[in-house]
């Protein structure tokens, strides 16, 4: 006990000493929650809007009005036939056309139905998909107030439609932010958890201070531990100032307690130290460690449901994730936060990080020799 | 039951092209309160053998114990009772002095306190630098802290891999002395280094080249086994020199040694007439011939050679 509290206390101090590490837990966290969550925004605002009109009628002028006043729009060019409105697209000067046939007002009033064409650039393909998206939700809202403003003293709508009302739960006001901040919190503690313990002890084979632990009585067990421990320390403190900066900058109160949160973060912490553990058994510098953590967290990243939806993935995909710790962090993050979910909810979660938690840490005890062959 | 017994080792490393054979079957022992010196140049198999005494390397074939504790079974007795200094300094460079003689301590399961009589004459040399960090210290201080860490826990055998490599003469001579020191405690210490001077401050001396046990001795059997005379020369020009006297057909050999050059001959007779004719038909100047005791180093050349 004695040992394994003078290992701790050696390890706090050298990273009490080492200013740009305290540098890197305390400002990077700060920073990438200060910045990202802003400016990494699903919501696709400012798409380049190109009219071609051959109409030229009161409702069409009415048309792209409700476009443009929609606030998603910018009306960037207003060319007089299609092909020179493609010229624009391919110059980069609008991502989007749309097309007013001549006669549209006429054949709208006369015949009850008109055409309009919608052209996309679909280079960047979210922008694309979700300006398509919004510019017919657009339309149809604008078809909506015309037929009203026709048949205002039918009491009955001859024609039934079916209309959709959506209600938001959970985020009612699809607040972009409540649903980053958690997950880019996850993020930070993971690469906090994975890289600085395994780069920790890589250096001490590196400096070669861990031949002078190996040739001592220590036990294998009390090493890892000290090595573990302050880590798992550090990140909570980044956890925690992490959850300040979401409550007092994002105003982000969880539904659910913080308590929940911790204990989830403690088991999957133990699961990320341990890889990070393993990396450093394999490891022989700091390079690696450093590349291997870069690669294998990056992948984390992008596979955990942060970015872009686990459900929309292939299949083959899904499977993978279901081997990643930090889309379990991440999910139970957004249950606790948005839904209030307990411990009760997030029991199958948990399990699965205790079994990620044990299967990396033994197979780094397992692998940490103290002598080679 | 002798501190040290080394049994035909065999260590061997994968390589591009096959392996390379560290060490080829080395065999000696060493007596308690012995300070025994292992001579060779870099690339011997010094550290190897370091390696696989201290645990943290397993043979190939062959057994070692210390304390009679077999260095593959009874590791963990072992490594309560040696010291390690390794060759590259390897303590905490972001903790001060202070620090880090009490975490080898602490991971030693003792105290300073327990056992400060022993590093005493060496800690109180870096005392007055006790608050300051380890990697702020010079060479010589390193060393000395190093050697305190080493022996915190009150080894009965101390190993120091090339302690004196690096170091400046005056704090290789205190290091010496300090050892002496330690000697007298009956503390058991095998000593590498790659000096040839330093062999003749051991009690007993192993020559070691690529892996092979040249000769064990003690410095003046060493020196003793040199049987033929050695002669040293000295002239104007000595690269002209040495290019002659090793086109005679009669030199063993002839090889740079200081300011002079060392020249054996093959055969006893005539040798010092030999070294004159020579002289004579290059017209040197200033030669000055010398019939001199061998050194180490002399019959460390001798044995490459044989």
């Amino acid at each position: 006990m004695r040992m394994l509290k003078f290992l701790l206390w050696k390890e706090l101090i050298q990273i009490y000493r080492d200013p740009s590490i305290i540098m890197i837990l305390f400002i990077m966290p700060m920073i990438q929650l200060l910045i990202l969550p802003l400016a990494a925004d699903y919501e696709i605002k400012n798409i380049n809007l190109g009219v071609v009109d051959h109409d030229h009628t009161e409702y069409s002028r009415k048309l792209v009005n409700k476009v443009v006043s929609s606030g998603y729009f910018r009306l960037k060019d207003y060319s007089p036939t299609f092909q020179q409105g493609l010229k624009a697209i391919e110059s980069d000067k609008t991502d989007l056309i749309l097309e007013i046939p001549p006669h549209f007002e006429r054949d709208l009033v006369k015949e009850n139905q008109a055409s309009l064409f919608v052209a996309v650039d679909a280079v960047n393909g979210v922008k694309a998909g979700l300006g398509g998206a919004y510019i017919q939700r657009i339309i149809q809202g604008d078809n909506q107030d015309i037929r009203t403003q026709w048949m205002p003293e039918q009491r009955l709508n001859p024609q039934p439609v079916i209309e959709v009302t959506t209600a938001d739960w959970y985020n009612p006001n699809m607040n972009y932010r409540v649903f980053m901040v958690p997950g880019i919190l996850v993020m930070l503690v993971t690469m906090i958890g994975s890289s600085f313990a395994s780069n920790n002890i890589v250096r001490e084979k590196e400096m070669g201070t861990i031949e002078q632990i190996n040739v001592s009585p220590i036990k294998k067990m009390q090493f890892i531990l000290g090595k573990l421990i302050p880590f798992w320390m550090l990140a909570l403190v980044v956890l925690t100032v992490g959850l300040l900066i979401a409550r007092f900058v994002y105003g982000i109160v969880p539904l659910g307690h913080y308590i929940t949160i911790y204990i989830f973060a403690t088991i999957y912490l133990l699961a990320i130290l341990g890889l990070g553990l393993l990396l450093s058994t394999y490891a022989q510098t700091q390079q690696q460690s450093m590349l291997v953590s870069f690669f294998v967290t990056m992948i984390f990243n992008l596979l955990s449901g942060l970015y872009t939806p686990i459900e929309s993935m292939p299949a083959w995909a899904q499977m993978i994730t279901r081997f990643n710790p930090v889309s379990y962090f991440i999910e139970v993050m957004r249950m606790v936060m948005l839904k209030g979910s307990g411990l009760a909810d997030i029991k199958y979660q948990i399990l699965a990080l205790v079994g990620f938690a044990v299967f990396f840490n033994s197979w780094a005890i397992l692998n940490y020799r103290k002598r080679s062959g | 039951m002798k501190p040290i017994t080394v049994e035909n080792i065999v260590k061997t490393y994968p390589a591009k092209n096959g392996v390379v054979t560290a060490l080829k079957g080395i065999s000696f022992a060493v007596d308690k309160g012995e300070i025994f010196g292992l001579i060779g140049p870099d690339g011997a198999g010094k550290t190897s053998l370091f390696r696989i005494l201290t645990t943290l390397l397993l043979a190939d074939s062959g057994s070692a114990s210390i304390d009679g504790f077999d260095v593959i079974s009874d590791y963990k007795q072992i490594r309560k009772r040696v010291g390690y200094m390794p060759g590259k300094f390897s303590l905490y460079q972001d903790l001060s002095v202070q620090e880090n003689l009490e975490f080898f301590a602490t991971i030693f399961n003792t105290t300073i306190k327990e056992n400060y009589d022993l590093v005493k004459e060496i800690y109180q040399q870096i005392e007055p630098f006790k608050t300051r960090k380890a990697g702020q210290l010079s060479g010589g201080m390193k060393q000395k802290l190093a050697l305190c860490c080493a022996l915190i826990h009150k080894p009965s055998v101390l190993f120091l891999d090339e302690p004196t490599t690096g170091v400046d003469a005056v704090s290789r001579k205190e290091f010496w002395e300090m050892l002496y020191r330690l000697k007298v405690q009956g503390i058991t210490m095998l000593v590498s280094t790659p000096y040839m001077d330093e062999a003749s401050l051991c009690d007993r001396v192993a020559l070691i080249q690529k892996g092979e046990l040249l000769s064990v001795n003690t410095p003046k059997g060493i020196t003793g086994e040199f049987k033929k005379p050695l002669w040293s020369v000295k002239a104007n020009d000595m690269f002209r020199l040495m290019n002659d006297i090793k086109k005679d057909a009669s030199v063993e050999s002839c090889y740079p040694f200081g300011q002079v050059h060392h020249v054996v001959f093959k055969t006893q007779e005539n040798s010092k007439e030999e070294l004159e004719r020579i002289a004579y038909t290059g017209n040197y100047s200033e030669v000055e011939i010398n019939l001199i005791e061998p050194n180490i180093e002399d019959c460390f050349m001798a044995l490459m050679q044989a």
